[in-house]
């Protein structure tokens, strides 16, 4: 395997568990995809996963709920291997996941891969984020309050 | 426990329910006639120094919930990170603590080391995984008697070490209890189950 920076990689896996099918689909059928033939180490599968967190991010350890995750791992033929962990159901999403991840680990493909799905990927999510958190903030309230009197 | 390197770890089946269920089948049926030779057909890409039947019954058999103990002989940490990537299964610390052994004939852990289960529950006792060298069905070989087989069934073994029909006879004297036994050569598996009787 090639000299990998973890943090990218944790970056893109990030991304691409969260993306749309919709997006995925449209990238694995256009041209922009390297076609590279592949072999399922694993083929996809459904369950679930215990999300912990911590109150404020600082408190203890709580399991906040199970979220449905779907996984697989594949090979292509005399190259890296590839694993994807997406949210959801979705078998063919957690396919061209791995299949990503997979072409993002070879060198040669790598900023090609990047450009075509991982960057329009981050921008579209990156908006969602925004348009979200712009609904929330429409809908705040601020409190005034005034000190009582003493004794009242 | 490390995360296993993928680069290095073969595919499981291609079709994992429909595959399961073949090999789970394909055992069944060994179990229930003790002596006959049962060809397994199996897709998954076993690592080396494992045989395709015992890779098949691995894969077909372990979970998260059970333990599986490796020999000396197949100790090699890539028979582990495979099984574990596919299955799920814990390893077990000691042969006496295991659900599952994995072994090659030369090396099996004597019968008596191992879980046989007791009276209320016959069936918490270990299965083995055996590979041998050579598994006939032959004149020459074994004489197999008891449930499952109409009269007497020949069975030719060749590689497993010296011992095993005296501690499989006091393997007998366990019953209900005791371990049952898969040969697995190549593709081929045959299988012992507690109440197979074994003459030389």
């Amino acid at each position: 395997m090639q000299n990998l920076d973890n943090e990218e990689r944790r970056r893109w896996m990030g991304i691409l568990a969260r993306a749309p099918l919709g997006m995925l689909e449209a990238w694995a059928a256009s041209d922009e995809c390297p076609r590279r033939p592949f072999r399922f180490l694993r083929t996809p599968e459904t369950g679930l996963v215990m999300v912990r967190a911590r109150a404020g991010g600082t408190g203890d350890k709580f399991n906040l709920g199970e979220m449905t995750v779907t996984r697989c791992a594949l090979r292509l033929e005399n190259g890296p291997a590839g694993v994807g962990y997406v949210q959801g159901r979705s078998h063919r999403k957690a396919e061209i996941a791995a299949l990503a991840d997979a072409l993002l680990q070879d060198g040669a493909l790598r900023d090609a891969v990047l450009r075509g799905l991982i960057e329009p990927l981050r921008v579209r999510l990156d908006a969602e984020a925004a348009r979200v958190q712009r609904k929330a903030q429409a809908t705040r309230v601020e409190f005034f309050t005034l000190a009582r009197e003493a004794g009242a | 426990m490390s995360a296993p390197d993928l680069s290095t770890i073969g595919a499981g089946f291609s079709d994992p329910v429909f595959a399961s269920q073949r090999i789970f089948r394909g055992a069944l049926e060994a179990l229930s006639r003790p002596g006959r030779v049962v060809t397994v057909e199996s897709d998954a890409q076993a690592p080396q120094g494992l045989h395709a039947a015992a890779c098949a019954l691995a894969l077909a058999l372990l979970d998260q919930d059970t333990t599986l103990w490796r020999s000396r002989t197949l100790a090699d940490e890539r028979i582990g990170a495979y099984v574990r990537f596919h299955t799920g299964c814990r390893p077990a610390g000691a042969p006496g603590a295991a659900d599952f052994i994995l072994c090659t004939g030369t090396d099996m852990p004597h019968l008596s080391e191992l879980a046989c289960g007791s009276g209320e529950y016959p069936d918490r006792s270990a299965t083995l995984i055996v590979q041998v060298d050579a598994l006939e069905t032959a004149e020459s070989g074994w004489r197999l008697s008891g449930p499952g087989i109409r009269s007497e069934a020949r069975l030719a073994v060749a590689g497993l070490r010296s011992g095993f029909l005296s501690e499989w006879k006091a393997n007998a004297a366990l019953y209900p209890g005791g371990v049952d036994v898969f040969l697995a050569c190549g593709a081929r598996l045959c299988a012992l189950p507690r109440t197979t009787r074994v003459e030389a």
